[in-house]
């Protein structure tokens, strides 16, 4: 029985509780950030595991890579997929790699792909992460794979050749059959992840076996540059919460609440859909 | 055909009447259009489509592309981005807007791949820079920062854009529009997917990351019992109640609500935030909260800092008056 390869792509994401944090304005120093595995990639690499479990104990060969773009530090992450139990980790490291956007990044990881595990039957990918939250990679992996995909899954069961998939998307309940090699994306709710076993993490550390790859070794041009080459451009990045009022409202609790009414009663009414009346007059807001 | 200025709003019409994404688009573009000249234009795939084409000609668009085909019956998201994809090379529109709905989610990425176009996630806000090109304005790290992004080259420029964000033009049932009906074309690929069951099921709690109104109470609601108030509250505005950690683990309410990093992020158009002093988990998920009133007796209080309008008071007593003044106002 042939082996089935599956591919979890993983990124790794600030982690917010750790961020240093600007409580004036509301602003994160990203380039401060500690690293860790985006939670969506976490259900991701979930998913996979249990197909590589449940197919274990029907003696199936399965072999799961954990594949990853970004820098050096990202190795953190493959590691601890590792003692999740992958067996193998990539990471696709190169500076000529930094600042690409969605459609680049699908193009690096399918470059990777279609070198080296051309044969892979299924990808998995997160369906956002939880800093750009695009939710585009893992379509846009697809497209550059050729292959068909579903996003938002909530189960997978492979069937020969096949994927049988659920979802829950825009109020509809689905169930689809989706031909291999084929690629899924995790719902944000879906596949609950299980904890680092410490024994395992250590064990992964202690093996020091992540693959590095640069842009060189996927056959990537000299005069590639990711930044450069993306189509599209960030102009500019600003924190939303210094826009805000700030209105302060003290004094006895009855008076704050009639000027909350008087002066954003508007707001309020619209949001909770149902008109209000203004205090005095009995009038309609 | 040679390049166009038009700008394109893909019909996304499951579920619609809830489903009013794409008329709102339709109102942008046609706000847009005015500063960079070029025709809006809807385009519309399935089977039976009529009713959707004369919607969207009633809400602005000049242009209605069409392929109807009982072979497009199902909203498959092979066959629609394949049909996107030809139909923009075909017409070349400038600009390609999708409702980002999980449909338009899916299918805007396979369709910018497809064109080798850029592609910019869930906008928030869409403005003409000088050059004439469309700046995409969208949030990223859960709405702590918001992008300015541009297209500089490619075409067309692409967005998909969050529901509720723009305000549709009102119905006019005299509005005229171009209808252009194109045949399925031949070199349709074979489906990859089968799609074996699909079940209209709205769900009938609307869930707190969906909820216009959000009330979240933390540990200055002073005990379980007084927390409770908050469910009063929420019934008579049609909100959720949410909760922050210190108030899931000392059991005032089920994991289910808790709202952090742990917990469900929410972007309700109101949040209510009593005695809560606004840990970093707790507030990187509420920053996509459109306007927010926070309660507590402490006014420097991060949670207080980030609000809109902070109420300096005590949040259980806080609460009961906006039970009262809300009864008041609502009684006939």
């Amino acid at each position: 029985m042939k082996m089935l390869k599956i591919i979890v792509c993983l990124k790794q994401v600030p982690m917010v509780s750790e961020l240093p944090w600007n409580s004036k304005t509301g602003t994160l120093k990203r380039e401060l950030a500690q690293g860790m595995m985006d939670p969506c990639s976490r259900r991701a690499l979930e998913a996979g595991l249990q197909i590589k479990e449940s197919r274990d104990r029907k003696g199936m060969e399965t072999h799961v890579t954990a594949l990853s773009m970004g820098p050096a530090m990202a190795e953190e992450i493959l590691h601890q997929a590792k003692a999740l139990g992958a067996d193998r980790g990539v990471l696709l490291s190169d500076r000529r790699m930094a600042g690409a956007d969605t459609f680049l990044t699908s193009l690096i990881l399918g470059k990777y792909i279609k070198k080296e595990i051309p044969d892979a039957d299924l990808v998995i990918c997160g369906s956002q992460t939880s800093d750009s939250e695009t939710a585009q990679v893992g379509p846009q992996l697809a497209g550059e794979l050729s292959i068909p995909a579903i996003g938002y899954a909530i189960d997978i069961q492979l069937q020969g050749q096949k994927a049988r998939v659920r979802r829950y998307v825009d109020d509809f309940q689905e169930t689809f059959e989706m031909d291999l090699p084929g690629l899924v994306t995790i719902d944000q709710g879906a596949y609950t992840p299980r904890y680092t076993a410490l024994g395992g993490l250590q064990d992964a550390f202690d093996e020091p076996d992540i693959s590095m790859v640069d842009a060189h070794m996927l056959g990537l041009g000299h005069d590639f540059n990711a930044l450069k080459d993306s189509p599209t451009r960030i102009i500019d990045v600003y924190s939303p919460t210094t826009q805000k009022e700030n209105k302060v409202l003290k004094g006895a609790v009855k008076n704050v609440v009639d000027q909350l009414f008087e002066e954003y009663g508007k707001v309020i009414s619209h949001a909770m859909g149902k008109d209000l009346k203004t205090h005095d007059h009995g009038e309609v807001i | 055909m040679t390049k166009t200025k038009d700008i394109w709003v893909l019909g996304d019409y499951r579920n619609y009447f809830q489903n009013r994404v794409t008329l709102q688009i339709l109102a942008r573009a046609t706000d847009l259009a005015t500063r960079t000249g070029g025709c809006v234009c809807a385009v519309v795939f399935g089977e039976k489509v009529d009713e959707y084409v004369r919607e969207y000609i009633a809400h602005g668009a000049e242009r209605v592309y069409v392929v109807d085909d009982p072979g497009l019956k199902n909203y498959s998201i092979e066959n629609y981005s394949f049909l996107l994809a030809w139909l923009v090379e075909k017409f070349k529109p400038e600009t390609l807007l999708v409702g980002a709905t999980r449909f338009g989610q899916e299918i805007a990425p396979r369709v910018a791949k497809e064109l080798k176009t850029g592609l910019t996630a869930d906008c928030i806000d869409l403005e003409i820079d000088e050059k004439g090109g469309l700046v995409q304005i969208a949030p990223s790290f859960g709405g702590n920062l918001i992008a300015r992004i541009i297209t500089p080259e490619k075409r067309p420029q692409m967005a998909t854009i969050r529901p509720g964000t723009f305000h549709e033009l009102a119905h006019d049932n005299g509005a005229r529009g171009e209808i252009i009906h194109l045949p399925l074309p031949e070199h349709m690929p074979k489906e990859k997917i089968l799609c074996i069951k699909s079940e209209y099921k709205p769900s009938k709690i609307k869930g707190i990351e969906k909820a216009d109104i959000v009330i979240i109470g933390g540990r200055g609601m002073g005990s379980k019992g007084k927390f409770k108030k908050l469910f009063e509250l929420a019934d008579l505005m049609n909100a959720e109640v949410g909760a922050t950690r210190p108030v899931v683990y000392a059991n005032w309410i089920g994991h289910d609500s808790l709202v952090g990093q742990a917990g469900k992020p929410i972007k309700p158009k109101v949040l209510f935030s009593f005695g809560i002093s606004g840990a970093i988990q707790h507030t990187a998920a509420i920053v996509d909260a459109d306007f927010i009133v926070a309660i507590n007796k402490n006014p420097n209080a991060v949670m207080m800092k980030m609000a809109d309008v902070a109420i300096v008071a005590d949040a259980n007593q806080v609460c009961s008056a906006i039970i009262r003044a809300i009864k008041e106002k609502i009684r006939d």
